[in-house]
């Protein structure tokens, strides 16, 4: 794919970006993008355990119709759920850990474009992290991770101000990694790096950045606008001198709704990765997959007005809500069948990060489809607010970007650290996640279909049978999670040495050592072909 | 470097300009003109912004792909504003019978 | 196919055009230093854009009501501090000129003047805020709107999108101020010269940013109301 221009002469134990330096402070003032990235991931591995130990207290409180925690809790429970897992867990997850560590390496630079700024979104994300602990500690919000106007800027009697405090920090950790990558996607391709030859991943997360850098200031004004409207106890989204709380909710999900691609593009672009890499080809329509990226970016930010068809919003914005939602799944299914086609006569192999890939593909089809029956103004009248909701975006951010997630880091934990990772057990966790996450929301469609509300602490017991297999299904995702973190915390030490490019990967990443040197290359690469150049298995068009 | 760099007559005719069009939007606030003097107002508004930002930040020196960004920020925010507004101007629209029957009324939008 | 394209070496980068590590050559730096800058920006116009997004939602809303706060508005302290922030993006764009000319005692003047500009500006802010103190016109701590009651509600929308537009505004002010101080520090050390004032130029854009919101505040909170 590309030239290294001068082959780096070996030591007996190469040198690279873990091992260059050692010390704390090494790790606290490194402007590495790599080692950042590393920062990160272990920064939202803690978040993704906080958030994960409150989904399992709330489905044990589902165990029985009539709740075994107070409803105070139970809302206090999901809130955190909500708000740790989008904003600091999911938002961040592939952007911050994988793309920070690739985008530089897929383009052919040393960096990012301002490693400075690049640490100090890691430092913002910390400071969000410790105002949504603290927030925790002093007893947590109950407003759901809407924050919705006026319960939350008025009525709740739970610490609002500290949780927004620490979104809008880390709001601002999402802005700078966006700005980050759009202006290395810019400014810093290596020659020959063309826009028609990066890699689909980079053009993903070019797509998020812009949505990271056109959405997230709105967000952070509307929480503004909420603690100050605590603070003095009026303000414009109170009802009593005339305000609109559906003005929040518009600018909340100005937003949040695009956020939901921030959510879910990184992991696509994993996917077109892994999927090209464990077919042996080219990536079929690579055009399409990259436009339709863009093409998401920008559809997304006119959408956000299905989240309120069932508020006082006018039914002819409803209405144009509707069909622009339906609009934005073309992207997302020229994706799907773009991949299936890349499959497709190829040499497939069934190496754990393709197993994820599977997972991805088929949960995403799913929480797209029914996706689709939300944007339908009329069905979705009756299913929203239900647990349908909360199974469609659950199949889209679980079932999507979390399978992505993993598969991403199953894919290049061997150049991240070096090492190989078992491969049976990694092959059985994602069997695991795969049925356990089916076991725990696919009851949940159902759940909503017969219509029991989200949010609730207890519910009547003909809802008992489903929301028991709910649970079991939530332990045995549990398990699959933790498997991976032993076997890879494992392999540190002990798994295989991996060597530069154990799948036979094509692309720059896999032509420098691994782990990479702190500067990645040691000349400038140039670049002369395609992405995904994997042999000449078929030249053919169409 | 090839950085342009901006002669002095024009930043100071720019900012003599600025100066005029704060006097003219003064004035003309005091005189009524109904909803106009809202136009009025947003209009010398966006001339004054274009001015600071063609001449002072110099996007009229910059690269296209700067420009790109600028009026790409810009249509954002036209965005928000637009279909927020949507849905305030068509929130007390209400029809009697069916909507091809054509009796819609429009009342009550502000 | 051994070829090296950019001459990239791991040697000190050249001192004088301030070059890291990771960039090619300076032009790169600068493009890529620009486009964030412009990147930055434009997160700036969103942020500002959801509260004027509020105030253009209220205004159509209750027009009387908004129309009927501008007495309270003093045109002339909020005419004075327009002109006063336009003066200083002029001697901004002047310091800017001066940085690319290597005209060092020029560039010191021109960032002095703009930070006396600036700090006016807010002194005149800090009066008005005194003032809406005093007439009870601060929504949650202080509000009385007897004239027109039938209003009092309404008001305190403008009133509270007042402070926090103003507000946000000038607390970007402050920010500012601050980092002109550390260019004028920078400057002082002999930092800038005709190859290296990618900070005054980026921070002059900021600058010139906070001067553009106020340019829409002020008709939106001054002078709308004003015929009546």
């Amino acid at each position: 794919m590309a030239t290294i221009a001068h082959e780096t002469p070996r030591t007996a134990t190469p040198v690279n970006y873990l091992n260059v330096e050692h010390g704390w402070k090494s790790w606290l003032f490194t402007t590495d993008h790599k080692r950042i990235a590393v920062l990160y991931l272990v920064s939202i591995t803690i978040m993704f355990a906080v958030g994960g130990f409150a989904a399992v207290l709330f489905r044990i409180n589902l165990l029985t119709p009539e709740g075994l925690f107070s409803p105070e809790m139970y809302n206090r429970l999901f809130s955190l759920h909500g708000i740790i897992m989008v904003f600091f867990f999911l938002v961040p997850s592939i952007p911050a850990t994988l793309a920070n560590f690739l985008i530089p390496i897929m383009v052919g630079a040393k960096d990012l474009a301002f490693p400075r700024i690049n640490l100090l979104s890691w430092y913002l994300y910390v400071i969000g992290a410790l105002f949504a602990m603290y927030c925790v500690f002093r007893g947590g919000v109950d407003t759901g991770w809407t924050f919705y106007a006026p319960y939350s800027s008025t009525y709740s009697n739970s610490y609002v101000v500290p949780a927004v405090a620490g979104v809008f920090v880390a709001g601002f950790s999402s802005i700078l990694t966006g700005l980050n990558f759009i202006v290395t996607v810019h400014k810093m391709r290596a020659p020959g790096m063309t826009w028609s030859r990066l890699p689909l991943f980079v053009w993903s997360n070019y797509a998020t950045g812009l949505i990271q850098v056109l959405g997230t200031p709105v967000l952070a004004i509307s929480l503004t606008l909420i603690a100050l409207e605590r603070v003095a106890h009026v303000g414009i989204f109170d009802p009593n001198i005339g305000g609109d709380p559906i003005l929040f909710q518009h600018l909340f999900w100005f937003y949040s709704h695009p956020a939901v691609y921030i959510m879910i593009l990184p992991g696509m672009g994993v996917i077109s990765e892994i999927v090209s890499c464990f077919s042996r080809k080219r990536v079929f329509g690579y055009n399409f997959v990259a436009f339709s990226s863009m093409a998401i970016a920008v559809l997304s930010f006119v959408v956000w007005g299905h989240h309120m068809f069932v508020t006082g919003q006018s039914v002819y914005t409803s209405v144009a809500f509707s069909i622009l939602s339906f609009m934005v799944a073309v992207p997302s299914a020229i994706k799907v069948f773009n991949w299936t086609a890349t499959m497709y006569k190829g040499s497939v192999s069934f190496d754990t990060p393709m197993l994820y890939a599977f997972g991805f593909i088929g949960l995403f089809t799913i929480g797209g489809l029914t996706g689709l029956f939300l944007a339908c103004l009329a069905l979705d009248v009756p299913v929203h607010g239900t647990y349908f909701i909360v199974a469609h975006f659950h199949y889209v951010m679980v079932g999507g970007m979390v399978m992505a997630y993993m598969g991403g880091l199953h894919f290049w934990w061997p150049k991240m650290t070096g090492r190989m990772y078992p491969q049976v057990w990694s092959q059985i966790s994602a069997a695991i996640i795969f049925v356990g996450f089916n076991l725990t929301f696919f009851p949940q469609f159902i759940l909503g279909y017969l219509g029991m509300p989200r949010r609730y602490h207890a519910y009547p017991p003909e809802f008992q049978m489903l929301n028991v297999l709910s649970t079991a299904g939530s332990s045995i995702l549990a398990v699959g999670y933790v498997i991976p973190l032993i076997y890879f915390l494992w392999s540190l030490k002990n798994g295989p040495i991996a060597g530069k490019n154990p799948w036979g990967a094509a692309g720059l990443e896999w032509q420098i050592q691994s782990p990479p040197t702190t500067y990645n290359f040691d000349d400038t690469p140039v670049v002369n072909e395609e992405a995904y150049n994997y042999g000449p298995v078929e030249e053919v068009v169409g | 470097m090839t950085a342009h760099i901006p002669k002095v007559r024009p930043l100071v005719l720019v900012w003599a300009s600025l100066i005029v069009l704060t006097g003219i939007t003064s004035a003309v606030s005091k005189i009524d003109l109904g909803e106009w003097n809202v136009v009025v107002a947003l209009i010398i508004a966006v001339t004054k912004a274009s001015l600071v930002a063609w001449i002072f930040m110099g996007v009229r020196y910059t690269t296209t792909l700067t420009k790109l960004f600028v009026v790409a920020g810009l249509v954002w925010l036209g965005i928000m504003l637009l279909i927020t507004a949507s849905d305030y101007k068509s929130r007390n629209w209400t029809y009697q019978g069916q909507p091809w029957s054509q009796t819609k009324t429009v009342g009550g939008s502000h | 196919m051994a070829e090296t394209v950019v001459p990239v070496t791991h040697e000190p980068t050249p001192e004088e055009t301030h070059l890291r590590h990771h960039f090619a050559t300076p032009e790169q730096q600068m493009d890529a230093a620009t486009l964030g800058m412009w990147t930055f920006l434009i997160t700036e116009v969103l942020f500002f854009g959801g509260m004027f997004a509020g105030y253009a939602v209220y205004r159509g809303m209750y027009p009387d009501a908004f129309a009927s706060t501008s007495r309270y508005m003093n045109l002339v302290l909020g005419g004075t501090n327009t002109a006063v922030l336009i003066c200083s993006s002029l001697t901004m764009a002047l310091s800017v000129r001066a940085a690319q000319l290597s005209k060092r005692r020029d560039l010191i003047l021109f960032l002095i003047l703009t930070m006396i500009f600036g700090t006016i500006f807010l002194v005149i802010k800090g009066f008005e805020y005194h003032d809406k103190w005093v007439e009870q016109l601060v929504p949650g701590f202080n509000f009385r709107y007897d004239e027109a009651i039938q209003y009092a509600h309404n008001a305190q929308i403008l009133f509270f999108l007042y402070f926090a537009m103003t507000g946000m505004h000038a607390l970007h002010m402050v920010v500012g101020l601050g980092l002109l101080t550390f260019l004028l520090v920078q400057a002082n050390r002999r930092v800038f010269h005709a190859n290296y004032f990618a900070p005054v130029e980026m921070i002059g854009l900021y600058w010139h940013f906070v001067d553009i919101v106020w340019i829409f505040l002020f008709p939106l909170l001054y002078l709308i109301g004003q015929n009546r």
